[in-house]
């Protein structure tokens, strides 16, 4: 059974399989030299507050072209690499068999279909989860002295992996990806029993999945941290008024947590109140911004932030990989109950 | 024991029941529908059907439209079956596919619709099943190939004593093939019996008119029709015929088999209507 996987599904496992070495290639060709940028500068030597380090290695790197185009492509190959497993590998596995009727062959040979089922799911998933763990494990490798540097101060293009969009581009999280949109694209298969219509509509669930996750679930794995301080001039960048003359909003700079992923960010009254009151004279005349901000800051007003700390983020990863997992698992049963019951 | 042991046996898409209250026991060694039932049991070879390895090592089956993976050539279908099949028997395999004259190299997906049958059936027999079941697989075929096919695969079970149970409308294949026939109509079994016997038990009768009622209580008439003189009768019977006042005709196995679904269609069952037995 498992020779007969591997011959139905070498031709999709090349060409995966060749893209991430392709990519490996690319990764090897610009690591050394991006090491020895990072050694050679003075955030490498530092020891203590080097978030202006930091910065400054980030700014450089972003104004060398390739390094900043191979961290995008690798964030785009690893964030699209679920789509591509749960609609080539996933959705077509059984949705062609059923389609062109071969199943019946299969399950004609002295093999229970449970046992089918199982090896091809499997392997399949299996080396779902590897190619996705590979990806980024090579990509981490690659990438950790921005990420050291971004985790300090991120600037230049570069980001936390804390933050929503590269959160699932590193460590684990890929893994349970690459497993969850592996099995659904087989549960749909199985279900519609037709290889283009499995395909589009695995894409749209993971789509949708994979927005709404860190949209609505994953600030709320852990309840996050509530902090508020006075606003001082410095962090102000600007107000708005509204048609009353009041102060509407101002805004500010997100408080500088380093590493921490900053949910929200509002400038509220001493007493919490996002009624903030007259605006200031000193913004209404043509006395300048910093005139005005100053004004702003001694009005007592307050920054609430709430964030997740960095020191978070290895217990996000688990979660965020156990519950992919965990799905992933379930969706299987669902197939090995639909084979059983449904299909005969 | 029994190839095929099937009681009570009961088959609904949705209101309709396309198979009811089937009975039937088919022989081992001999060749003879077949779907997962609604209700009633089955019984393959003293096993439930598909309920394991060993059970589905027993039987072979070919589909009606003989899938094979397209993407597949014929040497990886030989390998397919070796590596899925305790039993395979890998030289007979070599043997059919090269006297059949199939490429190995060959996509399976660029085979005609004869060659994809072959292949199909030489899966299925390769295997060593105990019992074929083949749904219509000559349905696809021309009629040069449906003979080859026909006569290929009564080789091969002749060599290896399986026991085959075949499923046609073609009434001359089965005619060709077949020691045992079931007819299926109107969803319950008319008939399952040794062709040999079916077709020494039943007789056409011509002679003058007649009421059907009148025959005596060992013949059991299938089907009876009248002209304003003459009456055509086809009964079953155990006994000979000796009333001199029929002329008894041998039947073809194709008359028995229309003879019995046009009854069913009719609505008349094997027993007697009771108004013509009161008149």
């Amino acid at each position: 059974m498992i020779w007969l996987t591997w011959r139905q599904f070498r031709t999709q496992a090349v060409a995966v399989w060749a893209l991430v070495a392709a990519f490996g290639l690319l990764l090897l060709v610009t690591g050394p030299h991006l090491v020895t940028l990072y050694r050679d500068s003075s955030f490498a030597a530092c020891r203590s507050n080097c978030g202006q380090a930091a910065g400054n290695f980030l700014n450089q790197l972003a104004n060398d072209p390739p390094y900043h185009t191979v961290y995008l492509l690798g964030a785009l190959l690893i964030i699209l690499l679920p789509a591509v497993i749960g609609l080539f590998w996933g959705a077509p596995l059984l949705a062609r068999e059923l389609e062109s009727g071969s199943f019946r062959l299969a399950w004609n040979q002295s093999v229970t279909r449970e046992r089918w089922l199982a090896v091809k799911l499997g392997v399949l998933g299996l080396a779902s989860m590897a190619v996705a763990g590979l990806l980024s494990l090579i990509l981490g490798w690659w990438a950790s002295p921005i990420d050291n540097a971004a985790g300090l101060a991120g600037t230049g293009g570069f980001q936390s992996r804390f933050f929503p969009l590269d959160f699932g581009t590193r460590g684990i999280a890929p893994i349970g990806y690459a497993a969850f949109a592996f099995v659904l694209g087989v549960l749909v298969g199985l279900m519609f029993r037709r290889t283009v219509l499995a395909m589009g509509i695995t894409l749209a669930v993971l789509v949708a999945v994979q927005i709404a996750f860190p949209m609505v679930v994953r600030p709320h794995l852990i309840t996050p941290v509530r902090e508020t301080t006075a606003l001082t001039a410095a962090n102000i960048q600007g107000l708005g008024i509204n048609q009353d003359g009041q102060l509407q909003n101002v805004f500010a700079q997100a408080p500088s947590v380093p590493g921490a992923w900053i949910i929200s960010s509002q400038v509220t009254t001493s007493s919490g109140s996002t009624a903030l009151g007259t605006v200031p004279q000193a913004c209404q005349s043509q006395q300048g911004p910093n005139a005005c901000f100053s004004a702003l800051a001694q009005k007592n007003l307050n920054q609430a932030a709430v964030y997740q700390p960095a020191n978070r983020y290895w217990t996000f990863q688990w979660i965020e990989t156990g519950i992919y997992l965990t799905v992933a698992i379930l969706l299987a049963w669902g197939c090995f109950w639909w084979v059983r019951r449904r299909l005969s | 024991m029994t190839a095929l042991d099937a009681s009570g046996l009961g088959k609904r898409y949705r209101q309709r029941w396309a198979l009811s209250d089937c009975t039937l026991q088919i022989p081992e060694g001999r060749v003879a529908g077949l779907l997962a039932p609604s209700a009633g049991t089955i019984t393959v070879l003293g096993g439930e059907p598909a309920s394991g390895p060993a059970q589905l090592a027993k039987v072979g089956f070919v589909a009606q439209d003989t899938p094979v993976y397209a993407g597949l050539s014929v040497a990886d279908h030989l390998r397919l079956g070796a590596h899925l099949n305790p039993g395979w028997d890998a030289g007979y395999a070599q043997r059919r596919i090269d006297r059949l004259d199939l490429d190995p190299a060959q996509r399976a997906g660029k085979l005609s619709g004869g060659q994809r049958a072959q292949l199909a059936l030489t899966l299925a027999i390769a295997k060593r099943p105990q019992l074929l079941i083949l749904d219509e697989p000559v349905a696809s075929l021309d009629p040069l190939a449906r003979r080859e096919f026909l006569q290929d695969l009564m080789e091969a079970v002749a060599e290896q004593g399986a026991s085959v149970i075949l499923s046609s409308h073609l009434v001359a294949d089965l005619e060709r093939v077949c020691d045992y026939l079931i007819v299926l109509a109107a969803s319950r079994v008319q008939i399952a019996d040794d062709v040999d016997a079916l077709l020494a038990s039943h007789h056409r009768l011509i002679g003058g008119r007649r009421d059907p009622a009148s025959l005596p209580g060992d013949q059991e008439v299938v089907q009876a029709s009248h002209t304003d003189r003459q009456s055509t009768m086809i009964v079953r019977t155990s006994q000979p015929v000796l009333d001199p006042a029929w002329t008894v005709e041998q039947l073809s196995l194709e008359d028995l088999v229309l003879a019995y679904m046009s009854q069913a269609a009719n609505g008349h069952r094997s027993t007697r209507p009771t108004l013509e037995a009161q008149r």
